[in-house]
């Protein structure tokens, strides 16, 4: 078992003068809860792109375990555990929820090959894929299609998707995004049930789910990261307080 | 002068065709990625308005010209307004589907009109003779078309360089989202561009007639070669669609000219390599 | 409780896959040709030919997402492949078959490597310059393929040694009637698998897979090469049937046709295409009559209709209809 689950060293990305990640060191022990918040356009999507590889870097490296993927493909880097959910929702808008997640699950035990088995002969892969589901309480629509969900389901759908692939290490870009706080209820939950063999590092605007789940805070502003450290320490520090938090925001919080 | 030069310069009026032909598809294709199978029916509208206003009614030569013009963007206005504006945002195969089936009914209208033969105009004699220079031939027409191309390209890029309307048009292709944003009409700027670059297609039909002939067919055919040079100098590029177009152009020509046994598929393998090397075309975005 | 919970999915896809009363009923149907309209027994077996053509674009296009405007190169490949073997003394059909279907695989397999890696505008125009590459390739070739006046001296052996290829058709329809029943079994089956699944996930968010972890070029790679076997398959049983073979095999108005038959019967049902060519054929045989030119205004109009009113083709249109009376009853 290695000391850090994810690590980043010296990660630059520049768009001609805009300057997007600059210098980013990270090393995420395994285990435990990230959350990365800073400003809009501070550059924290990008570094999700990024360590996922949707994005190349213009230097630096990026560390999964013991094993440098600076050079892996996107989807490579899901076979090895790292794993992202999106802001806004990228799903399969005509396919099942249930179809959506054991899909993941055959993709991941490459089985999605196969082309002349029914479906239904694999009956594993859909028992795991409704497992997930129903943790997710999305059990009762399961068979309904994608489109056809509550937005906060749709979420959950993407949280269920992400683990199909078994990660080591989970990012979540802003998984509370635009959902009603009527159905946020769920999504807590889900996050809050996550295992502790994940190692997770979430995006999040909303200081609630902040500081309910994070026993580590990162505050990124202008592509660089400007301070590391616990919820407490974050919120008594005048740097953050000036640049991101507002001040009647931190008055209710501390 | 060697053969040569005489090929290049045929590759370039030829080129210079192209580019009329497909300037117009290439900037509405990047403001709006509406994908207009049906631009060169406005092309091969441009070049029957011609011959018909000059068989049929003896206009001159150059008189049919500005007509041609108007003809194709009138038509281009009608069909955006009635049907192209209500698939901006549908799937390409939509919009695919959707103008072949106007290109489908052009061709037989045109077909059922005119006859499926090539058309034939007079044009005046000074226009259709040659000088030479160099012990080669140039024929006076196709200078002429070299000339008119250049000067329209001039206007192009002057209006899109130095103009609000051009800044705009820049602007619309970038970002569409954040041009809205700023408060530019992109809808109407969107409605002028196309006419604009519809009647340029149709001064290319006419103009197009005593180089490649006019039939029915020209709507199809014509638009492959199109759609070769808006791919293959990306979308939006004013630039792209002249160097692709030049480059087509010469090619073609040579191709035909020194290996005619593969001259006729040779820009299709290029159009493929320089696809696979740029996907979104030589100067295209991303 | 587990055990009760879990039958519950299973249960639920098993009754998906299951074959419907109008699916039996439609290839019951297929065989009414040889008893109601045996005189039309030879444009029966032209549209079973270009149903499975249609089938075949139909798990690219519309099960995947693939829009190819050259599919026809790989009809036209199997069609003079099995055409030039017969020409050459090779002439027992199911060889043909086999031969077309491996020759225009492969081809499908070399040129899957480009088609796989790209999207939008970039993959019309390739697959569009595959089909004119192959077109004109042809073309030259006349020495091999007969150039402009296309094969000569095909004769196709009877099928099984037994079964002759006779002059009304009885052979030809059932031959090529089952040809595309066993091949829709096999489509059939490939979309009911995890492949299948997969196929549709490229076809909804080709972006999410490979986050996912799921390899889209190989998947994609797989599947326009089963697409291009099918099509040269197509393609051998229309030399087989018509012992005749023109360049017109692979040109694009063959592309574009079946495209347009294909979306006119509704893409990503699999009878989708059967429906359409049905359609196609049986009306441009109807009005056979009519120049060809003016045969091509209809045909736009309809694509525009369709487009503009029935954007699922006839089989969404057909299940939009029964949902509404299912909601309204």
């Amino acid at each position: 078992m290695s000391e850090t689950a994810l690590a980043t060293r010296g990660l630059n990305k520049s768009f001609g003068s805009l300057v997007v990640a600059a210098d980013i060191e990270l090393a995420l022990p395994p285990g435990v809860r990230y959350a990365l918040i800073g400003p809009n356009g501070a550059g924290k999507t990008t570094l999700i792109n990024l360590i996922t590889g949707m994005l190349e870097p213009d230097a630096g490296r990026i560390i999964l375990g013991e094993e440098d993927i600076t050079a892996l493909p996107p989807e490579q880097r899901v076979r090895r555990g790292l794993v992202r959910t999106y802001q806004i929702n990228s799903l399969f808008a005509h396919l099942t929820a249930l179809e959506s997640v054991t899909l993941a699950v055959c993709e991941r035990r490459r089985v999605a090959q196969n082309w002349w088995r029914q479906l239904t002969a694999y009956r594993d892969e859909i028992d795991e894929a409704y497992g997930i589901l129903s943790a997710l309480t999305l059990a009762p629509v399961c068979h309904r299609l994608t489109r056809e969900l509550a937005y906060g389901q749709q979420r959950l759908l993407e949280i269920a998707l992400a683990l199909a692939t078994r990660p080591k290490v989970l990012l979540l870009d802003e998984p509370a995004a635009g959902v009603p706080r009527e159905e946020s209820r769920e999504l807590f939950a889900a996050i809050a049930g996550l295992s502790h063999d994940i190692t997770v590092l979430f995006i999040e605007h909303d200081m609630d789910l902040v500081f309910r789940f994070a026993s580590r805070i990162i505050v990124m502003v202008g592509g660089r990261i400007l301070l590391e450290g616990t919820p407490a320490e974050i919120a008594t520090d005048p740097q953050v307080r000036a640049v991101y938090l507002g001040k009647s925001r931190h008055e209710a919080v501390s | 002068m060697p053969p040569v030069f005489g090929v290049l310069f045929d590759g370039l009026a030829y080129g210079m065709l192209l580019f009329l032909l497909s300037v117009g598809l290439s900037v509405t294709l990047g403001m709006m990625n509406f994908v207009n199978l049906a631009h060169c029916s406005f092309a091969m509208l441009g070049g029957y308005v011609t011959v018909t206003l000059m068989n049929a009614f003896g206009w001159p030569f150059f008189a049919t010209l500005p007509a041609a013009f108007i003809a194709a963007a009138l038509a281009s206005v009608v069909l955006e307004r009635l049907f192209f504006r209500r698939f901006y945002n549908a799937t390409e195969l939509e919009q695919c589907l959707l103008t072949i089936g106007i290109v489908f009914i052009s061709i037989a209208s045109a077909a059922y009109i005119f006859g499926t033969i090539n058309q034939p105009v007079q044009l005046p004699a000074y226009l259709r003779s040659s000088i030479t220079y160099a012990g080669l031939n140039f024929t006076i027409y196709r200078l002429f078309l070299v000339g008119v191309a250049l000067l329209i390209t001039i206007l192009l890029v002057f209006t899109i360089e130095k103009t609000r309307f051009g800044a705009q048009v820049r602007a619309a292709v970038n970002n569409q989202r954040m041009a809205r944003g700023l408060g530019i009409n992109v809808d109407g700027l969107f409605a002028i561009t196309f006419a604009l670059g519809s009647g340029l297609a149709g001064l290319g039909g006419a103009l197009a007639i005593e180089l490649v002939g006019l039939d029915p067919s020209f709507a199809l055919t014509y638009l492959i070669y199109v759609l070769i040079v808006v791919s293959v100098g990306g979308l939006g590029s004013i630039s792209g669609s002249f160097a692709a177009a030049m480059l087509l152009g010469v090619s073609d020509v040579a191709g035909k000219y020194y290996v005619p046994a593969i001259g006729a598929f040779l820009i299709y393998l290029v159009m493929i390599a320089l696809l696979m090397w740029r996907p979104t075309g030589i100067f295209g975005r991303r | 409780m587990s055990t009760q919970a879990i039958a519950g999915p299973v249960q639920h896809l098993q009754a998906q896959f299951r074959w419907r009363w109008s699916e039996i009923a439609f290839w019951l149907a297929t065989l009414l040709p040889f008893v109601l309209t045996p005189s039309y027994l030879v444009l029966a077996s032209q549209i079973a030919i270009t149903a499975l053509f249609a089938l075949s674009l139909d798990l690219i296009l519309g099960f995947c997402g693939i829009v190819s405007l050259g599919h026809a190169a790989y009809f036209g490949i199997g069609a003079y492949t099995s055409g030039l073997l017969s020409t050459r003394g090779w002439g027992d059909p199911i060889i043909g078959v086999i031969a077309a279907g491996l020759t225009a695989g492969l081809f499908g397999y070399v040129t899957s490597f480009i088609v796989a890696r790209f999207r939008h505008l970039a993959l019309i125009m390739i697959t569009l310059g595959i089909g004119l590459v192959v077109q004109e390739a042809a073309n030259s070739a006349g020495w091999l393929t007969g150039g402009f006046d296309g094969l000569q001296g095909i004769h196709t052996l009877p099928v099984f040694g037994m079964f002759r290829f006779d002059l009304y058709g009885y052979t030809a329809y059932g031959y090529s009637l089952a040809g595309l029943f066993l091949i829709f079994l096999v489509a059939r089956r490939i979309i009911h698998s995890p492949f299948g699944l997969a196929l549709r996930g490229i076809r909804e968010n080709s972006a999410r897979m490979p986050a996912i972890g799921a390899p889209i070029h190989a998947h994609i790679q797989t599947i326009y090469t089963i697409a291009a076997v099918i099509a040269g398959i197509a393609g051998a049983l229309l030399a087989q049937t018509t012992e005749t073979v023109s360049l017109e095999a692979l040109g694009f108005q063959r592309s574009a046709d079946v495209l347009v038959m294909l979306i006119l019967g509704g893409t990503g049902r699999l009878y989708g295409g059967l429906i359409g060519a049905a359609v196609y054929m049986v009306a441009r045989d109807q009005f056979s009559g009519l120049n060809p030119q003016y045969w091509y205004f209809w045909i736009g109009l309809l694509l525009i209709a369709v487009v503009m009113l029935l954007p699922n083709g006839l089989l969404g249109g057909l299940s939009l209809l029964a949902r509404r009376i299912r909601t309204a009853s």
